[in-house]
């Protein structure tokens, strides 16, 4: 709780400088107009007119606050211009490609961990499908997969999950792989099968880094749904809010859907968060 | 006939692999075994799209692509100058220059440590990617944008790490460095920057990907016509997956060349550390 005073200091330093940023941005614009009606603006009304014009090139917080509350309190929830819709569309996607790529990337984990010709095989191209930038290939598998009839939410889900089962991999090799020699030993002295090896040492002891990857891997599949949404013409979603406000100069828009994106990932990876320390704590590891 | 042949590559090729991989351990069998693996799903591939007679349109032949990207070299070499040394190289090194800075500024300073990295670790962890059309549009079309997006993507992981690995001292080691008579620049130079490179190399080798990812990605809000963003949904619109998937063949090449020379590089730089050491 000691950080709460630096923290938001710096969140306030943040809001200063945005309001600031905001009237050296659209100065030019308020001048421009003020020149074209022969009116000299004094510094006061300059930064009035800054801070409230419909286009500005980086709208103030308060206007992205307003914009917020239309669209996401006094909008029904169904209606298209409401934010949670959107904010729904993209939720969808990227849990489904979550969980998707979660048990795809916890099945490729096992096979790694109990199958040596996995391991030495498929790692080292686990490791090199990252360094391919994935979302390049986004709007293609979105485009080809429309083209054999898969639509709707599957396809940004498949993007979500090929982000996704890359952190689950690395983190349960590392977190089945971690019970010490001794530990194993221990196992073998009771008599122990395979199977209960498994599930009584080393599923339990692969959890805090399960948790772990888990954290990267939710906030890597909203952005793989967001990115999803850019090529398919746009029609729903914060990826979709995003690209129509670029397209007609919306910038409020654009920044209410990254706001709202960004309260999206919190409160996905904070849900995490939150499961991993009343787990970890039941198993008294925490 | 063709998915005969493609059953019987994967078969050979795995039974293979399993061959090598029961022999002892080597650097041959290391290096074998996932080049074997690569080769027998690009035959696996090739035979399947021509075993079920696939249209070229949803998924080419490898043979198609690499074909392709043979007769469009001039495209393939301009989009890459344009999207990864333009955009992603530039962006990449303002960016972590300026984190590294950052952070030895807030290691400094206590109170900026404790208010700046919850804040940074919470940006590290939201789709950053999103200001990429805001970004296009103050810097315009031109690479200049591409860089721009990569500088904020590469900059809040690139500060946690550094900031991390600048606490990575031992009141054991500090001690000694006063004994020393060392000042704090000293200690920075000598100790606590050497000390934190595993970690600064950590974020460089995530910032490698990240900033691939985000000058491709900023090309689909708007670019000149050339880039391989810009390449890629357009071609996608036009059917060319070929060229598509030549784009993306250059793009893994040229991220893992990104992450390979970061990854030689540190080993280089951290020789001491335990994980560089060989296993023997």
């Amino acid at each position: 709780m000691r950080n709460v005073i630096p923290v938001l200091t710096v969140v306030l330093a943040i809001v200063v400088l945005w309001y600031g940023a905001s009237v050296q941005l659209n100065k030019q614009w308020a001048l421009d107009q003020a020149a074209r009606q022969d009116r000299v603006l004094s510094t006061a009304e300059l930064v009035a007119d800054t801070w409230s014009q419909a286009k500005p090139k980086l709208p103030a917080p308060h206007q992205v606050a307003v914009e917020l509350w239309e669209t996401v309190a006094q909008k029904a929830v169904t209606s298209k211009r409401s934010l949670v819709y959107h904010a729904w569309v993209t939720l969808s996607a990227t849990l489904l490609g979550f969980a998707l790529g979660t048990a795809f990337g916890f099945l490729l984990a096992l096979g790694i961990v109990y199958l040596r010709v996995m391991d030495m095989s498929v790692m080292p191209w686990v490791i090199a499908s990252q360094t391919i930038p994935i979302l390049a290939v986004a709007p293609m598998i979105i485009v080809v997969l429309n083209a054999v009839g898969v639509s709707g939410l599957l396809p940004k889900a498949m993007i979500s999950m090929y982000l996704s089962f890359f952190p689950v991999v690395v983190g349960m090799v590392k977190g089945l792989r971690s019970p010490s020699t001794m530990q194993l030993d221990q196992m073998r002295t009771w008599s122990a099968t395979r199977r209960q090896e498994f599930l009584r040492l080393r599923l339990p002891s692969s959890l805090p880094y399960l948790f772990a990857s888990l954290k990267i891997a939710m906030a890597a599949s909203l952005v793989g749904a967001i990115v999803g949404e850019l090529p398919t013409g746009a029609v729903a979603g914060l990826g979709a809010r995003l690209l129509a406000g670029s397209y007609y100069g919306q910038t409020v828009q654009i920044w209410s859907a990254l706001i709202m994106a960004a309260a999206v990932a919190a409160a996905a990876v904070g849900l995490i968060g939150v499961i991993q320390r009343v787990t970890l704590k039941r198993m008294g590891l925490n | 006939m063709w998915i005969l042949l493609g059953i019987t590559a994967w078969i050979a090729g795995w039974a293979l692999n399993v061959w090598l991989a029961g022999r002892s351990a080597s650097k041959i069998t290391a290096l074998m075994v996932p080049i074997l693996f690569g080769l027998t799903l690009v035959l696996v591939w090739e035979a399947l799209v021509r075993g079920f007679g696939i249209s070229p349109v949803i998924l080419p032949p490898p043979s198609a692509i690499a074909a392709r990207a043979g007769e469009s070299g001039m495209i393939l070499w301009e989009d890459f100058v344009q999207t990864v040394i333009k955009g992603a190289l530039s962006g990449y090194v303002m960016g972590c220059a300026a984190a590294i800075v950052t952070a030895i500024v807030v290691d400094r300073f206590d109170f900026l440590r404790r208010g700046l990295l919850p804040v940074g670790n919470f940006v590290a962890a939201l789709p950053v990617i999103g200001i990429a059309p805001i970004l296009v549009m103050w810097f315009g079309f031109d690479w200049q944008s591409k860089a721009a997006v990569v500088v904020v993507m590469v900059f809040f992981p690139m500060l946690v790490n550094t900031v991390e690995g600048l606490r990575d001292t031992s009141a054991m080691q500090r001690d000694l460095m006063r004994t020393y008579a060392a000042g704090y620049w000293t200690t920075l130079v000598k100790l606590r920057l050497p000390a934190a490179m595993p970690f600064i190399f950590n974020g460089l080798k995530l910032a490698s990907t990240l900033a691939l990812i985000g000058a491709i990605v900023a090309e689909f809000f708007g670019s000149p016509i050339k880039g391989m963003g810009f390449r890629i949904s357009t071609s996608v619109g036009l059917l060319q997956l070929d060229l598509v998937w030549a784009e993306i063949v250059v793009a893994a090449i040229a991220g893992s060349a990104f992450y390979g020379g970061m990854a030689l590089l540190e080993r280089a730089v951290t020789f001491w550390h335990p994980s560089q050491r060989k296993g023997r």
